[in-house]
């Protein structure tokens, strides 16, 4: 299964919406693309909803590094919300669980940004 | 060439398979090892991270070793004993040290893109050695073992 990706307006906070599965190839260039573009376009302020992500490669998890950096760079912030038990294993294994916030609720995912 | 079955007693045996230089590649050493982990009756908790570390493991020859270069094969050999699953993959690239790899858990690496490969797979396997194929390549082998 391929990675999917829509995005919709939570106040001023941009949820994007992923499922699927962000592996080296299409998916985790896709990722890098819709992440670079709406940084470009100005959105500051994103939460990343993995609920329906399945499956995270390492190549997956070096794009949302990098995704992050570009939000960064261009004064915004990345979150991530609803991580299942397996990628929040890789964010464990690979220390990333100091560099990312985490949430399992979008409300308050959505607060935090305030 | 063909994939070669050797199959021993029942569930037990191995098989070899040649495969091409591309993505595709990834997925379908996954299928081949997932299939041979339930057949030895590893936890269906375990076999997404064995297959992570496999997809790691073919990644790496595919993208790094062979450089998707179509005169150039990935080797997979799959062994299912009594108690272990053990995996063979080789490529015909120019070969790396493990410990030229830098840590991708030092502070200075943490937000590098890349690196973590190996890291995913020494934490989902209970064996992991990488060394040189001969006449030309890497060849890493991995085991993961039926718990006592």
């Amino acid at each position: 299964m391929s990675l999917n990706m829509t995005t919709r307006q939570v106040g001023d906070v941009t949820v994007i919406d992923a499922s699927g599965r962000i592996t080296l190839g299409e998916g985790s260039s896709a990722f890098r693309d819709m992440v670079r573009d709406l940084a470009s376009q100005g959105h500051k302020k994103l939460l990343l909803n993995l609920g329906d992500v399945s499956y995270i490669d390492s190549s997956g998890i070096g794009e949302m590094v990098s995704g992050f950096t570009t939000v960064t760079n261009h004064g915004g912030m990345l979150k991530l919300l609803g991580l299942n038990k397996r990628v929040k294993d890789l964010l464990q294994i690979t220390k990333l669980y100091t560099v990312f916030e985490v949430f399992d609720d979008e409300a308050e995912g959505v607060r935090s940004f305030q | 060439m063909a994939p070669q079955d050797h199959t021993a007693a029942a569930g037990t045996g191995s098989s070899e398979h040649l495969l091409d230089s591309t993505l595709e590649t990834i997925d379908t050493a996954e299928a081949l090892v997932t299939e041979a982990a339930q057949r030895l009756g590893i936890d269906e908790d375990d076999i997404p991270g064995l297959g992570m570390a496999i997809r790691e493991c073919v990644a790496n020859a595919v993208v790094h070793g062979n450089r998707y270069s179509t005169k150039k094969k990935v080797y997979l050999k799959v062994w299912v004993g009594e108690r272990s699953l053990e995996v063979l993959v080789g490529d015909e690239g120019d070969g790396f040290a493990v410990t030229d790899v830098p840590d991708p858990l030092a502070e200075e690496n943490l937000m590098k893109q890349s690196g973590r490969g190996i890291l995913l797979i020494r934490a989902f396997v209970d064996e992991f050695v990488v060394r040189k194929r001969e006449p030309q390549g890497t060849e890493v082998r991995l085991v993961k073992h039926l718990p006592q």
